[in-house]
């Protein structure tokens, strides 16, 4: 198989093995950069000399057995809210063009550490506030498949790069879909964790109480040898929890007998289109032919999760963004009169207009006379939503949703209604609410040639069990065989 | 829905929010919100008069630390993204005469 088309599992397994040297997998990676980048637009940086130079050390530190994990070698992407030092971090605004961290995220010092090679920031919305990548400053970035079409958002430079081989697995972060979604448009798998698994240390917050970074690979080994990686109790995160086990590749078993399946009526009801139903259905016959139980049931308060998730989110943002001032890093607008009028000229010109408007609704939500109509309310509706998913969680193992209503829309489509766009979060937001982990993996393909999403939920600290599954549906092959059948791009089994 | 957002409290928000809006943003801003907010009005339908608000999932206690220094002096680094410094500070526009 030609070396680009690899696992990062399988790559790191060659590395390790001498069959393949670090410098061929890291040029490999700008090979395919030089020839897909400029039309697609997954990254806002690039670091080739470094990622060069890296690889000499790492290769150094595998021959001499000092390295010996997993994905020792193997070239990653970073999603561009993660802290890298001395690399150019803009969160994909303006507001912070030139910012260079004097310190790196704990989930990447995680991946260095065991030798993992960074070769660029990836594009992704502005502050991560969008649902296409379309809001970023830097441009758009395209869908690998089709490039009129979007890749999903806001992880949608990790998500594009790791289809089209611009490199062999990234980091993404997920406050309401954000890895599950792009992941689903652009065919590839990706799994956010139980909040508190991974570090948030280092990642530009957009809405703390329901931020997470994840994985994203070419298949469910990948993001369970990744996630094994990243995740580790952290000082520096007072709201990382410290978990009595963190092996997360003892899941990648395929038997799923007698695993209790829910499938929400209310996921699969109007909104929802016919393809993907039909696909996401599928998956469930397929469990179901490996011995699982599937049974519908109603999740209820579905049609809450949006309006609470952006009250949420939006209060959480607009104290987050304060610190954007344009006194410590970042960008200073040119002209001012005093201090005041600095700060507001400078936020003005430097944050683009989603992330103002989500500011500004915010700022509406927590201010003096309406906190309790709408950011109170918002929290109660998130317990309630929470207790939804307990009792659930008490009768199946894991509940099998689509990922999004669609496949991925057609650029500048859904910039022009925000409402509509916001509503395409539907199946993934409630999962941050409730803090739940979950995994999006391909499983099949639209006629118009675009791949579907499946999303599998699981319980807080289940992590295994979605992993399970998903390395069950996986083994079916079922999407590998479509995609052989219809023609389409990336990892080939 | 009655329009909740004014034009008094575009003003005030963009206060709050620290945002210095055009005419045109201010006018696009308040039918956004005003949108935005109408849909949010379905929670209403909710009744929550016995349900706690939940910040956060999982109980959250303070993690405390000695007061220690661990990092090693990083102003030169920190100061390097300034957009301006002067004589190793931040430097702002003249805050108090």
């Amino acid at each position: 198989m030609e070396l680009i088309k690899e696992t990062a599992v399988e790559l790191g397994k060659k590395i390790k093995c001498h069959e393949v040297s670090v410098k061929e997998a890291v040029e490999a990676c700008f090979k395919q950069i030089e020839q897909r980048e400029k039309s697609l637009n997954c990254y806002v940086s690039i670091q080739k000399e470094e990622a060069l130079k890296n690889a000499e050390v790492i290769q150094k530190g595998i021959d001499c057995g000092k390295l010996t994990g997993a994905l020792a070698g193997v070239p990653v992407a970073i999603k561009d809210n993660l802290c890298i030092k001395g690399m150019e971090t803009t969160c994909s605004s303006k507001i912070l063009q030139g910012f260079y961290p004097a310190y790196t995220a704990t989930a990447v010092e995680n991946l260095i550490k065991e030798g993992a090679i960074v070769i660029g920031k990836t594009n992704m919305d502005e502050f991560a506030m969008g649902s296409t990548t379309e809001t970023s400053y830097y441009g758009a970035t395209k869908n690998p498949w089709n490039e009129e079409h979007v890749p999903g958002g806001s992880s949608g430079g990790s998500c594009a790069a790791v289809a089209a081989e611009e490199c062999f697995f990234s980091l993404g972060s997920d406050t309401g879909g954000s890895i599950r979604q792009p992941s689903s448009f652009c065919g590839v798998t990706g799994l956010k964790p139980t909040y508190g698994t991974v570090s948030r240390y280092g990642l530009i917050a957009y809405a703390s109480s329901l931020d997470q970074i994840g994985p994203i690979g070419k298949d469910v080994t990948d993001c369970a040898t990744i996630l094994e990686m990243i995740a580790s109790y952290d000082r520096k995160d007072s709201t990382s929890i410290k978990r009595n086990a963190y092996d997360f590749t003892s899941a990648l078993v395929d038997d799923v007998k007698g695993m209790k399946v829910g499938i929400p009526k209310d996921y699969f009801a109007n909104g929802l289109e016919d393809e993907v139903r039909e696909k996401v259905l599928n998956v469930a016959k397929e469990l179901e032919k490996k011995g699982a139980v599937i049974e519908e049931f109603e999740l209820s308060l579905i049609d809450y999760a949006i309006p609470a998730y952006y009250v949420i989110a939006c209060a959480e943002a607009s104290s987050n963004l304060a610190r954007f001032d344009g006194v410590k890093y970042g960008y200073r607008a040119k002209e001012f009169e005093g201090l005041h009028e600095m700060y507001k000229k400078t936020r003005s010109e430097g944050f683009g207009s989603e992330v103002k408007r989500r500011i500004m609704l915010g700022s509406f939500a927590l201010s003096s006379g309406y906190y309790d109509a709408y950011y109170l309310k918002a929290l109660k509706t998130k317990a309630l939503i929470k207790e939804a998913f307990d009792k659930a969680f008490a009768k199946y193992d894991i509940i099998l949703a689509p990922a999004a209503p669609t496949t991925a829309p057609k650029l500048s489509e859904s910039l022009v209604d925000p409402i509509k766009m916001y509503l395409g979060d539907i199946y993934t937001v409630s999962v941050n609410l409730a803090g739940l982990p979950a995994v999006c993996l391909p499983c099949g393909i639209d006629k118009k040639g675009l791949p579907i999403g499946v999303q599998m939920i699981g319980n807080c600290f289940h992590e295994h069990t979605i992993i399970r599954a998903a390395y069950s549906f996986e083994q079916t092959k079922t999407f590998y065989q479509e995609k052989e059948l219809k023609g389409g791009i990336g990892h080939a089994v | 829905m009655a329009d909740k957002i004014t034009d008094e409290m575009i003003e005030y928000v963009g206060i709050l929010a620290k945002l210095q809006l055009s005419e045109f943003e201010k006018e696009k801003a308040k039918n956004d919100m005003n949108q935005m907010l109408s849909y949010i009005d379905k929670l209403k339908e909710l009744d929550t008069r016995n349900v706690e608000p939940m910040s956060h999932i999982f109980p959250v206690t303070n993690v405390f630390r000695e007061d220690k220094v661990e990092n090693e002096n990083q102003k030169d680094a920190i100061l390097l993204n300034a957009p301006k410094k002067k004589s190793g500070c931040f430097q702002v526009p003249k805050t108090i005469d």
